[in-house]
Order: C-alpha cells, then structure tokens, then sequence
C-alpha cells in the first residue's frame, strides 16, 4: 500500500509566523555563555540543575546515614538533619526536577520538535536562565550564613519556619524565600516562551494534533507551573514580610520560649492553603512532561505507534484541570472541614481516571510492540512500573481515614519518592540517553547504560519497598532519632540500615553515568543523525548537533503526526513527520 | 479552526488531515502579555482571596479608608483613557496625537504611584497604624504589588516612548501602542477590584457569605 497525494499542500497547512530573525553571536562568550540559543540555555538549565541536585543527593546519604546509624556520626546533630531534610526536598522539586523538565528539555525539545528556529523571544529566554542561576546561588548561599539553611521542612509551615528555634530561623529562611522569588520569576520568563513558541512558530503542517506527546506534556507542565507558582510567590512574600518586618499574615498571636510575640491575627491554615495550591500542581508540573517524554520514548522503541493518541492528550489536558481542585489532599490533618475532605478525596479519585488512562495506553502501546531494549527503553519501562507503585498507594493516601494514621510516617516517603522522585528520574535517564546522541553527536554507552539502569531501578526498589512497612509499622517521617520507642520492632532498625546501603549504592552508581556522560562526549560512538530511526523533526536536522537556527536554509514541513511505525507498505518502519506522501512509497533510509 | 476541533483531529489519517486555516493569528509579543495577564490575574486572585478568608475572622479590623484613594485611582482611569486614546491616534495615523496621548498615559501614571506612596505615608502616620493588623499589612502588600506592575509597565512604555520621535517603524509602535494601553487597562481593572475590596471596610457581608467564606 502507498500513499499518494495529488496537492500535497493539501496535507501540510500554512506556517503560523513568519520566519524570526536570529541574533547571531560572534564570539565565544556569546554563543556558549550569554547564549540565547534555545540548545545552549538547554544545557546551561541542565548542567545546573543536575549540579545542584548532586548536592542533594549528597544530603539524602547524610540523612540516611543518621537513621541508619543514629548517633555515630559528629557532624549530624538534630539541626543540620532537619536543615538536610528541607533542603534535600525544595532542591529536588523545584530546583532540579522543574528546571530539567522545563528549562532543560523544554527548551532543547519544543523548537526542535515544533519545526522552529529558536523560542520566540530568545533574550528573555537567556535572562531566564540567569534568573534561575542566581536563584540557585542564593539557595546554596544559605549553607553559608549564620545558623545554615533553613530546617523547616520543604513545606516550610509557619509559624515554626520564622520562629526561633527552628534551624535557619533567621538567615537561612529568608535566602529561601528570596530565592523561591527569583526562581518563580525566571520561570516564569522562560515559561512565556514555551507556551508562545507551541502555539505560534509551529512550522507549515504542525498541527496542535500533530505534535508529539513530548511537546504536550511539556506545555502543559508549562501552562500548569504558570498558573500555579503566584501561590508560592504571593506566599513567599508574605511569609518574608512576617519575619522581616513583623507583619502577621501567617502568624497568630502565640507565646514563643515564654514570650508574647507581637504577631497576631494571622492564619497558618493559610499558608498551607497556599503553598499547595502551588504544591499540588507541582506534582503534574513535574510528572506531565515525564508522560509525554515516556510516551515518546515507547513509542520510538517498540517501533510503534502510541496506542490513543487522541486520548493521551485529552488525558494531558484533563490531569492539567483537575490538579488544581485536588491540593487539600495534602491537608488532611490540618483540621479542615471534614467536608472538604470529602470532596478533596472525590476529586483526588477522579483524577487517577485519566491518570490510568494514559498508563493503560502506554502498556497497550507496547502489546505486540517490536520492542527494542535499548536504554531509553528500559528506562521507560522501568517508570511505568514505578508510576503504578507510587500512583497506587497514592490511592491509599488519597483516602481521609486511610491518610490521617499514615500522614506523618515512612510511608509517604516512600510513596511519593515512588511517584514523584524516581519515577521521573528514571524519565529524565531514558530521556537522556534517547536525545544525548542528538545533542553532541555520539551514542551513550550502552552497556555503561544498561549497568546504570539495573543498579539505579532495582536499588531504588531497595529503598523504597521497605520504607512501606516501616510507614504501616508507624515509624515517623522527619524524626532525627526514634531512639527505644516500643511500638517499633527492631527489624525495622535492621531495615533502615539496609535501607541506607541500597541509597548509598544507588547514588554511587549516578558516577557511572556522569562518567558515560563525559567519557562518550569524547569517546562515544557517532550516532548519526537519527540512530533511532525515530520520525518527529528533531532527527531530521541537516546537522547534528543541530547549529543555530535548527534547520538550515529551510524550515521542515510536516505532512504527517508523530508515530507513523511499522506503516503497513512502506519500505521502513518509520516516516519521519516531513517525508510528503509521494515519497512514502518507494523511501528508505537514506533519505531521512 | 476552534480548540475542540482541533482536539478532535485525527492525525493518524494523513489523507483526511487536510488543508486547515489555523486560529487567527496576533502577534506573538501580543499572545506572551495575554498569558502573562493570566498569571498576573491568578496573582492577584489568590490575595483576594487570602484577604477575604481573613476577613471573615471575628478579629477582623479592617484599615482606615483613606479619601485619597479617590484621587489616586481618577488619575490612573486618566491614564488609561490617555493610553486608549494614543492607541486611537496612532490607528488613525495621527502620531502627534499619539506623541501627546502616550505622555499623558506616563504622566497620569507616575501621578497615581505618587498619590500611592503619599497614601501609605498617610496611613503610617495614623494611629491605628499596627503592622501587626493583617488588613494593614494587606493593604501595603496589595498596593505595593500593584505598584511594582504598573513600574514594570513605565519601562515598556518608557522603551516605546523613545522610539515615537524621528523615523520610525510605525506598525511596530502601533503593536507597542496597543501592548501598553491593554496591560494599563487591565491593571486599571484589577486596580478597581483592588480598591473595592481595601475600601469595603467590613461591608462584604453578603459576598463572604455567597463565597462561602463566612
């Protein structure tokens, strides 16, 4: 069977824009460091998050090593863990997982994917990662102050946030606060430019329907993070106002080590309010873009189309609605109206409708799939049973008389480090070895890879199935010690010591990545332009690395969606988004 | 093309995924300030409604009502009725009308910021000033962030101001021109809303209660 078009303008509708006029530098600096090349700031967005979430990393080992091995180590007291915890938890949220889904793939993918030359406002989009950058100073700056980081909890709940006693009262909360500021408004630049550049410089024939799953996932995640960070913004004002100036949003009137406080007549409930009609958002700020990069990634590699296309990015849509009606989930025991309860408990049920759809279809995808086990594939693979493991005892919790015993234990650690740390990790490696080969021009490799993906997926089960038990075993979260209490089995000593073996393991073996990383930049195999016969417009670059301006002298047109696999007639087992119909025929390689 | 049919396309069928006139086209400048009004919006909604949750407290005091807001808010409508007029002129080609109109936009907003700053002096020096009295600090917070927009928005109207003089690009200023009137008229809106409700004392009785609030 062939395709034959007689107008083949029929299948390619106009450009949206004209074609923009790119600036192009001259110098060394200009390129690589004041760049305002989408590719370029990718990178810089990535190289910095991964940085700064190494050193997260580093701060989960310290906090393990305490609960493995309480009081055995000098340099972790009852501060400086509560400083780690919090720590630990904004950087990898917000500072790594939003900034690598967003200001990483964002950036290198949605030009790249929409046919586009560059984002639409490319020198806002360099402010933008500046912005972060200096956000991402001020955070680590907060190490360096007097009385450390801030040991509030990554909620950072008032009043205990701001008032003595807690670690980083003074110093620490306030360089937090700031940062969260200049972060939200450096997103908030390169989100502005996302969402115009999806929606305006699709290149002729890019469809809103044509576009791959990647692109939705992250504009939607964009769209999302937009809306929802003002909450964080506006409350990060608020809450720096309360301990600079001694205004009383948040405060009430209360006695603190035996003294009146001059707050009064704030309202703490508003803050938690607040924070997660940021925070909750947040989870499908970080998740979205994992979906749509997953479903890719099945996709490419069972050499098949994704099953529901239609319905993935309906689901997309509908998970991006229903994440703002769901965020009192995380307020349970914040004494709120049982009512509220109630209808946060509907709404948090409702969502896992499309949430399950979308898991269905990337199972269904695989049915009967040729499927490649390539790296990218088996990190795919491996997060979807992440997401269901994480996604199901998010059922459990989701639940009001379920979550108030389980609220303040192991287990919801170990839930949302299933749903929300290692399955998107596990994206982000797929995502990484997928696009590396188009990013410098050589394969990672493989069997580095496959070493990385065993260690890291099965070591992170290591950490996190146990943790279950130790939550229904009542052991608390955020607690330094938990000393001789006698509800608690030993067993679940001798499983927090294993517990932190695994972690240690697991975060050993990301050298072996980074080594990849750096090792195959020099070493690696040239991957041509398109080692993964994949067919969305980022492969079908005249270069690779793409240079400026992506596509050479002309931009693609696009004639077809993303997931033209294993077409029954034609000569390959994919058809890249820009081969018109009269060339489908009688293709083959060579010609992509 | 409207968004649901879009949604609705089925992309798998390249034969029947014809020629399609995509949504009317803005500019992409025009599209980026729309999606940042949606946010701004969404920023401002949020103080409203962490203010009216906290005025629904038996506590509540709410802050003096300061006559010069009056004053303050005719200069900013002055402004936005300056701003929709150079967006008027320069339609019409008439730029010394448009040079005029934008300096009487600029002017009448640099009049209303000043009336702001007098009006928190105002408030400073009262005595039921009490930074510890969360509608006091609510309306510095709101105010201020008001005011730090309609900054943000003198410089874009100070970059296009610069340009209308000698030769110039005029579709450029037209889009300039039209940027800076929409985002004054939408923060004269919000700027209404605002004062409504820091100048409403206890009087939202009957909307705390529709809200649900009280």
């Amino acid at each position: 069977m062939s395709y034959v078009a007689h107008d083949e303008s029929a299948f390619a509708p106009p450009a949206e824009v004209e074609e923009v006029e790119l600036y192009h530098p001259k110098t060394w600096v200009g390129k690589y460091v004041w760049s305002q090349d989408a590719k370029v700031i990718a990178v810089q967005y990535a190289a910095t998050a991964i940085g700064i979430g190494l050193v997260a990393l580093v701060l989960s080992w310290v906090m393990r090593l305490q609960l493995a091995f309480p009081n055995s180590f000098s340099f972790i007291d009852p501060s400086n863990y509560l400083q780690f915890v919090t720590m630990h938890g904004m950087i990898m949220v917000i500072y790594l997982l939003t900034a690598l889904f967003l200001g990483g793939f964002g950036n290198y993918l949605i030009p790249l994917m929409v046919g586009a030359r560059d984002m639409v406002f490319p020198y806002v989009n360099m402010v933008s990662y500046w912005v972060y950058l200096f956000a991402v100073l001020l955070l680590t700056a907060s190490f360096f102050v007097p009385g450390g980081p801030t040991g509030s909890g990554w909620t950072l709940y008032p009043p205990q946030a701001i008032l003595a006693g807690t670690p980083g009262a003074t110093w620490g909360i306030i360089l937090m606060l700031v940062s969260l500021a200049f972060f939200i408004i450096g997103f908030t630049m390169g989100g502005l430019n996302y969402v115009v550049t999806v929606l305006q410089a699709r290149t002729r024939g890019m469809t809103m329907m044509r576009m791959p799953l990647t692109v939705w996932g992250i504009f939607m995640a964009t769209i999302l993070a937009l809306l929802a960070f003002p909450a964080l913004f506006v409350s990060a004002i608020m809450m720096t106002l309360d301990a600079t100036l001694g205004t009383s949003f948040f405060l009430p009137a209360l006695v603190s080590r035996g003294q009146q406080l001059a707050h009064a007549g704030g309202s703490p409930v508003l803050f938690q309010h607040l924070f997660w009609f940021f925070g909750h958002p947040e989870v499908y700020i970080v998740a979205l873009p994992a979906f749509g990069i997953v479903s890719d990634l099945i996709s490419v590699h069972a050499r098949k189309n994704i099953f529901g296309y239609r319905m993935m990015v309906w689901a997309i849509l509908a998970i991006g609605g229903l994440s703002f009606i769901v965020w009192a989930h995380h307020m349970y025991v914040s004494g709120m109206n049982p009512y509220f309860g109630f209808f946060f408990a509907t709404t948090t049920l409702i969502i896992a409708v499309p949430t399950a759809i979308k898991v269905y279809n990337w199972v269904l995808t695989l049915w009967r799939g040729n499927i490649h086990l390539t790296v990218p594939m088996l990190f795919a693979i491996g997060f979807i049973f992440t997401f269901i493991n994480g996604g199901l005892t998010g059922l459990f919790l989701g639940n009001v008389t379920v979550d108030v015993p389980l609220s303040d234990t192991m287990f919801v650690v170990a839930h949302f480090h299933m749903v929300m740390a290692i399955a998107p990790v596990l994206v982000v490696f797929g995502a990484i070895y997928h696009w590396y080969p188009k990013i410098t021009g050589r394969m990672l490799n493989d069997t580095l890879g496959k070493f990385h993906f065993w260690v890291t997926f099965v070591g992170s089960y290591a950490i996190y199935y146990p943790m279950h038990y130790l939550g229904f075993a009542g052991v608390p979260r955020r607690y330094y010690a938990i000393g001789g209490t006698d509800f608690i089995p030993q067993s679940a000593h001798s499983l927090n010591v294993a517990i932190t073996i695994a972690a240690l393991v697991v975060g050993v073996v990301q050298v072996v990545f980074l080594y990849n990383l750096i090792w195959s930049y020099f070493k690696g195999r040239a991957s041509g332009g398109n080692p993964w016969n994949a067919t969305t417009l980022e492969w079908q670059t005249p270069d690779t690395p793409p240079k400026h301006g992506n596509f050479g002298a002309t931009l693609p047109v696009v004639y077809r969606w993303a997931y033209d696999y294993s077409v029954p007639g034609a000569v390959d087992d994919f058809i890249p988004q820009n081969v018109p119909p009269r060339e489908v025929a009688g293709r083959n390689s060579s010609k992509t | 093309m409207s968004i649901f049919h879009q949604l609705t396309a089925k992309p798998w069928l390249t034969a029947k995924d014809t020629v399609e006139t995509l949504h009317d086209r803005g500019t992409a400048r025009k599209l980026a300030l729309r999606v940042f009004l949606a946010v701004v919006t969404v920023l401002f909604m949020l103080l409203v409604v962490a203010y009216g949750r906290r005025m629904a407290y038996e506590d509540w005091r709410p802050s003096p009502q300061l006559g010069l807001l009056w004053a303050n808010t005719f200069a900013l409508v002055l402004s936005s009725v300056a701003l929709q007029w150079a967006q008027f002129s320069v339609r019409r080609g008439t730029m010394d009308g448009m040079r005029v109109a934008l300096l009487a936009g600029g002017a009448f907003t640099v009049v209303f910021l000043i009336g702001q700053i007098l009006a928190w002096r105002q408030l400073g020096a009262m005595v039921y000033f009490d930074v510890a009295n969360p509608a006091i600090a609510f309306f510095y917070l709101i105010t201020g962030l008001h005011g730090l927009h309609l900054l943000g928005g003198l410089v874009a109207w100070g970059r296009t101001f610069a340009k209308v003089w000698g030769n110039f690009d005029v579709v450029r200023i037209r889009h300039s021109v039209e940027l800076c009137t929409l985002y004054w008229h939408f923060l004269l809106g919000v700027w209404l809303v605002l004062f409504g409700l820091l100048f409403s004392g206890n009087n939202l009785d009957i909307l705390l209660k529709l809200c649900g609030i009280r």
